[in-house]
């Protein structure tokens, strides 16, 4: 596979980056706007520009804009792991205090590990694993168990309800 | 074991057939975003050496099929004011949490609504439902609303804050083979 990302610098930036930039009117609208429904067609940006009336290029520099100061982490294509034929899970550890920065640099360092968030409570790392193959999934969880020390539970649904919010800018 | 484990429901979990080669080389090319240039189909059509009709018949199709969720952007909810997120969970009855879970997913307030297996006796909870606020009180007013819709069919509840994202690049697939 030789593809590449095409526009990797956009979005390596860190959605942390301190920025003090403010959000004004037409940024709120182009935020509210972009969430959902982004056309397919020969020239979208420009489709979705002259809804809110602004010109392409206006939309295209705050779209940039607004990933490099971490209002949007992420703009394209979003994914269904399960559908694809993949696997994903929640999985949760309880971890000492003293070793959660340890442990959390080794569940990230995994590709395959899309999202890990610190939560106050005994089991207080949660992470959720996507893979191209379903059995990659233990695999995975397998090696981060190995890799810390500490158990991994597996937490993969059910049953789906819901997915998906709309937030207000 | 619940009755319902051994038959998830088809339209949600149920893959497709094996993956295009054209439309893994389109996932790769654009799990990290879609080209931020006027003709963002065309750039990527010229990048696989096909045409740009074929690329957008593809993503329309992913679509339509479910393996795309949709094509947009994804906030940083944090930096838009929304504060208070919890994941909040709850032990509810078996018999009536299909009904109880579908109640719980279409609050406006709540983005991820899971059936979730129990790790007794450490972790009683069986139904997931991420919740976001701007402020503390916004959260608690609606952690008594879901009690009160799950009623006497809960039997335990908890809420866990996120007090540190410590990555959020969303799904990847590795490159190569």
């Amino acid at each position: 596979m030789t593809a590449q990302p095409i526009n990797p610098p956009i979005m390596r930036r860190t959605p942390h980056d301190p920025s003090d930039y403010q959000l004004d009117s037409v940024d709120r609208r182009l935020i509210n706007r972009l969430q959902t429904g982004f056309p397919i067609c020969d020239e979208p940006y420009a489709a979705v520009a002259s809804e809110l009336d602004i010109s392409e290029a206006d939309l295209l520099k705050r779209l940039r804009h607004l990933l490099q100061t971490g209002y949007l982490t992420r703009f394209g294509p979003f994914y269904h792991a399960e559908r694809l034929g993949g696997g994903l899970t929640l999985a949760a550890m309880q971890v000492a205090p003293e070793h959660v920065e340890r442990v959390s640099t080794t569940i990230n360092r995994h590709p395959e590990v899309a999202h890990n968030y610190e939560r106050d409570h005994a089991l207080n790392l949660w992470f959720v694993v996507a893979t191209e193959k379903p059995e990659d999934v233990e695999a995975v969880l397998a090696a981060i168990a190995l890799e810390s020390g500490y158990p991994v539970h597996n937490l993969p649904k059910q049953r789906e309800f819901y997915v998906g919010l709309h937030f207000q800018a | 074991m619940l009755a319902f484990t051994s038959k998830p429901d088809p339209g949600q979990t149920e893959a497709l057939d094996a993956l295009a080669p054209l439309d893994r080389q389109l996932i790769l090319l654009t799990q990290d975003g879609l080209p931020l240039v006027p003709r963002p189909f065309d750039a990527l059509a010229q990048t696989l050496g096909v045409s740009a009709d074929e690329v957008k018949a593809r993503f329309e199709r992913m679509l339509a099929n479910g393996c795309i969720r949709r094509i947009g952007a994804a906030p940083n909810h944090y930096r838009l004011g929304y504060r208070a997120n919890a994941m909040t969970v709850w032990d509810v009855d078996d018999a009536c949490v299909m009904e109880l879970g579908e109640r719980i997913g279409a609050l406006p307030y709540v983005s991820h609504c899971y059936l979730r297996p129990r790790i007794p006796p450490q972790w009683p909870y069986n139904l997931f439902a991420m919740i976001h606020g701007k402020t503390r009180a916004d959260l608690d007013g609606y952690l008594q609303a879901m009690a009160a819709i799950l009623s006497d069919a809960c039997h335990a509840s908890d809420q866990l804050l996120s007090t540190r994202i410590l990555k959020k690049t969303g799904m990847r697939f590795r490159g190569g083979q």
